[in-house]
């Protein structure tokens, strides 16, 4: 029966875009950390996607590969006043664009939605076919 | 009289069979939405399903080699995989993705209809069955 094995490509599936939504949330919540526990300023995090089979059916669910740090140049903001200034009074910020982050998250969420009526979809389907010929 | 019960649920079975394995492919599709480099894929139901009834082989399918004309004719179970086809894009993905999530989303609810559909057919004829042996 394939119909079992939705659940587990549409489970790994939303399993990713939860890490991703997670990643969104923690480059926005630090979209303005100029310093951080290595005394350097935050860098954006990415996750990065890729295919897994998932059964011996040729089903294709999603595994996170890995989390990247966003390889996009710094910020940097003329603050001679703050105490993170470099000797010429500007300041690195991290380089999340809060832009791009929003429809990141969007998009995730969209993208888990989707997944989420997957599952539904899949689950009446099974609940139908248990009920055969009654 | 069991192998015309049989044959008479059999066009439902083996339909309700590939509809099952096409959801699990475009379920697939749909969950890689965001992966790059991830190709779409899918099968046409309808050759599949010809091949399933009319026991054909599947193009990739193996049979057994008979030497004599005692020997069964065994082949291989017929495996959608070999149907597989990957999707043409409509438009062009920078990341080499091809899932059009809305294309996709369709033929999805299309499939579990289809696949209701079948449900019933079988489940009517079933009780119709039924209703011949109870008189």
């Amino acid at each position: 029966m394939s119909l079992f094995n939705i659940f587990n490509v549409a489970g790994s599936a939303m399993n990713a875009q939860s890490q991703r939504l997670n990643t969104v949330a923690s480059n926005l919540a630090n979209a303005d950390s100029a310093t951080s526990a290595n005394g350097t300023p935050y860098k954006a995090k990415q996750v990065v996607f890729a295919a897994a089979p998932v059964g011996e059916n040729g089903a294709t669910g999603v595994n996170v590969a890995g989390v990247i740090e966003d390889p996009s140049p710094m910020k940097t903001v003329y603050d001679p006043k703050n105490p993170l200034a470099d000797d010429k009074g500007y300041v690195t910020l991290p380089n999340v664009n809060v832009v791009e982050e929003m429809v990141n998250m969007i998009s995730a969420s969209r993208s888990y939605q989707s997944n989420v009526e997957m599952m539904n979809t899949t689950k009446t389907l099974l609940l139908k076919t248990l009920s055969l010929g009654q | 009289m069991l192998n015309r019960l049989d044959e008479m649920l059999n066009f439902h079975a083996q339909a309700l069979r590939l509809r099952d394995q096409r959801q699990q492919v475009l379920a697939s599709n749909i969950a890689n939405a965001d992966t790059p480099n991830y190709k779409a894929r899918d099968f046409d139901f309808k050759s599949a399903l010809t091949s399933a009834l009319g026991g054909q082989q599947a193009p990739g399918g193996t049979t057994l080699a008979t030497t004599a004309p005692g020997h069964l004719k065994g082949s291989a179970e017929l495996s959608t995989q070999s149907f597989l086809q990957y999707r043409q894009p409509a438009q062009g993905n920078v990341d080499g993705n091809t899932v059009d999530v809305d294309a996709e989303r369709a033929a999805f609810a299309e499939n579990a209809v289809q696949y209701e559909f079948n449900l019933t057919r079988v489940s009517s004829q079933i009780k119709s069955m039924l209703a011949v042996i109870q008189g």
